[in-house]
């Protein structure tokens, strides 16, 4: 008790400046990601898919990030059996969070594909079963986390499966491809309005405070439906058929009509990666915040503080305004195959998959959701070449990523333990 | 120090645009023979060796795109249509500009006459080939179509309907192809009979090239049958 006393504010302090780093780690590197493919597909200019980036992914940090925020803070360890002794809760967290951002610079600077989720995730863990006790890590829960990672990226694919299926049916082979496209498109819209809406209500506002019944939520998340149906046909109707742009490639206008809707889905795409990565920064801070504040009791229930949020929030513009947006900018160079038509498929069906990842508190990669969803519109025959060696880049890198976190978090562990205890 | 993403990682370079690319190519060295022809026909080897290097060069500029759109589709590559089928179009494809240059080459190396009674014949043989060789750059033309549409089956019956105008091109081809072949037995005995081998070589690679042609459009069917 008497070291949380002591030295509670320097903690709070260094968990801050960590917590931030990450975030900027985040917004740096991921939202480059989830961002990349509405650039590459030239839906967005990169000050757009910026813009956008740094509105929705505040907006999905802070209304739907709470439930993804608590598994990290005290889903993976069980904060209970650390009341004897929080100092090493404190540590743990400062340490995890210091590994994953550390690993995660190393890791860029070596050019190696990794995750900022499995970071976090494998240095929490790390710390705290080999500087603890194995006991002290809540192995079901990290169980259903590491299987998350396998079920997102297959879910994705099959749900954009589905969409790109359903644009092949109702836009693509029809007989005039642009007002189908022009009569289909809101509704695709409608879709996101209705997912993010769902999500916000449902899950992530309880943790702002706000609680609302099911059908309450359903009510107002189909009228958000409907106003973006609007927003969007609104913006639709400036959308012409132009026979000369058509002449060498009869469907130019068609994607003309898509690259509006996938302003949309980039938006969820941004919201979903705001709600389900800011928690990476933010969880460890708020477990540490908890501890210091009620002055060394761990099982405190109170709800996490706005500004924590808030910060994670600033840390990822922040990331992305000072380096995401080169970044965004060589990933969208890399990926123009992806026209619109299949870039919102895989937008959206990625978006669904992490806002209901956020929603049930499961830390999964955007990234890897994302490439899930891309290999789902290619099984549709939608994209003209995959490469498929990308997979085992995936797997590697969970393999290489989880034990690095672990044991770099663990390092710096013992470090905290011997500079304060 | 942005890491790979794997996201990047993820895209291979797309055949479509660059199979399209190629067969311009090989279907402008193809037309560049009717030039060619009629700069032989007026026994101006002067003017038709002129065109022939601009036909050899764009059989190299053939050849390389192809050898790039090879090297650019390895094994591990997960693409909507068989990588073999399509490789198989692309090497009909070169072969059309092969042909090409063959021909020019043949007549060329021989500074060949043409008998003044099968000139008009050739000439409207030549033609039939390298129109052949159009209705197969049309359907490939489509190529873009067909991935975009994800092999959408209006589109499909679309395509099938441009590679049956291939098939129905190479068949005119084979007539005039008899017709040549008869009026030369005709009058054969008239000129040195070296020459009236090659030429005979000739009227056969005109008829070849036809045929690739029509290959380019078979080879494009089994794309679709998948």
């Amino acid at each position: 008790m008497s070291i949380i006393a002591e030295y509670g504010q320097w903690f709070i302090i260094l968990v801050c400046i960590f917590g931030f780093l990450m975030a900027w780690g985040v917004g740096a590197n991921d939202v480059a990601n989830a961002m990349g493919t509405s650039v590459g597909s030239k839906a967005l200019t990169i000050r757009q898919a910026i813009l956008i980036a740094m509105v929705f992914e505040f907006a999905g940090a802070y209304l739907a990030g709470g439930a993804v925020t608590e598994t990290i803070r005290k889903g993976i360890i069980d904060p209970g059996l650390f009341a004897s002794s929080p100092e090493l809760l404190v540590y743990g967290m400062m340490s995890a969070l210091l590994a994953a951002g550390i690993w995660l610079v190393i890791a860029s600077i070596m050019g190696w594909p990794v995750s900022t989720t499995h970071s976090i995730v494998g240095a929490i863990v790390g710390f705290a079963a080999v500087g603890v006790g194995s006991e002290y890590v809540n192995w079901s829960k990290v169980g259903s986390i590491v299987s998350s990672w396998v079920v997102s990226p297959v879910l994705a694919g099959v749900i954009s499966f589905l969409i790109f299926k359903s644009v092949h049916k109702l836009v693509l082979n029809t007989k005039d491809p642009f007002a189908s496209a022009k009569r289909w498109v809101p509704m695709y819209m409608f879709f996101v309005g209705l997912l993010i809406g769902m999500v916000t209500l449902l899950k992530g506002l309880k943790h702002v405070g706000v609680s609302l019944s099911f059908w309450e939520s359903f009510g107002i998340s189909l009228i958000l439906g409907v106003v973006v149906m609007l927003l969007g046909t609104a913006l639709l109707s400036r959308i012409k058929l132009d026979p000369e742009e058509n002449r060498d490639f009869r469907f130019t206008s068609v994607e003309r009509v898509f690259s509006v809707l996938m302003i949309f889905t980039a938006c969820a795409m941004a919201f979903a990666h705001g709600s389900n990565d800011v928690a990476n920064a933010v969880g460890p801070l708020a477990a540490v915040y908890n501890i210091v504040s009620s002055g060394g009791l761990v099982a405190s229930k109170s709800a996490m503080p706005a500004w924590i949020l808030l910060l994670g929030g600033g840390g990822i513009v922040l990331g992305l305004a000072t380096y995401g947006y080169k970044v965004m900018g060589t990933i969208g160079r890399k990926i123009t195959e992806l026209t619109p038509s299949r870039g919102f498929a895989a937008e959206l069906g990625a978006a669904a998959t992490v806002v209901l990842a956020s929603g049930t508190g499961l830390p999964i990669s955007t990234t890897h959701t994302l490439v899930g969803a891309v290999l789902g519109v290619g099984m549709a025959r939608g994209i003209s070449a995959l490469n498929l060696q990308v997979i085992g880049t995936i797997i590697a890198s969970w393999v290489i990523t989880l034990p690095a976190g672990a044991i770099l978090s663990i390092l710096f562990f013992f470090m905290f333990k011997g500079m304060f205890s | 120090m942005a890491a790979e993403s794997p996201l990047m990682a993820l895209f291979g370079r797309s055949p479509v645009k660059p199979m399209q690319e190629h067969i311009k190519i090989a279907h402008e060295c193809v037309t560049l023979l009717i030039e060619f022809f009629d700069a032989a026909v007026e026994e101006d080897y002067e003017t038709a060796e002129k065109v022939r290097t601009r036909i050899t060069d764009l059989e190299s500029q053939a050849d390389d795109m192809k050898k790039d759109i090879r090297s650019h589709l390895p094994n591990s590559l997960f693409m909507p249509v068989s990588r073999s089928d399509l490789l198989e179009l692309l090497s009909m494809q070169d072969r059309l500009a092969n042909s090409a240059k063959d021909i020019s080459g043949v007549m060329l190396g021989r500074e060949m006459i043409i008998p003044k009674k099968i000139r008009k014949s050739m000439r409207k043989y030549l033609q039939a080939s390298v129109d052949t060789s159009e209705k197969a750059l049309g359907a490939l033309s489509e190529l873009d179509e067909l991935f975009e549409t994800g092999f959408g089956s209006r589109e499909v019956k679309l395509v099938m309907g441009l590679i049956a105008t291939v098939d129905k091109a190479e068949s005119k081809t084979d007539e005039l192809e008899i017709k040549v072949r008869k009026q030369l037995r005709g009058v054969e005995t008239e000129y040195p009979p070296v020459d009236i081998i090659f030429l005979y070589k000739v009227i056969e690679i005109i008829g070849d090239m036809a045929n690739y042609a029509q290959r380019v459009g078979s080879r494009m069917q089994i794309l679709l049958a998948r």
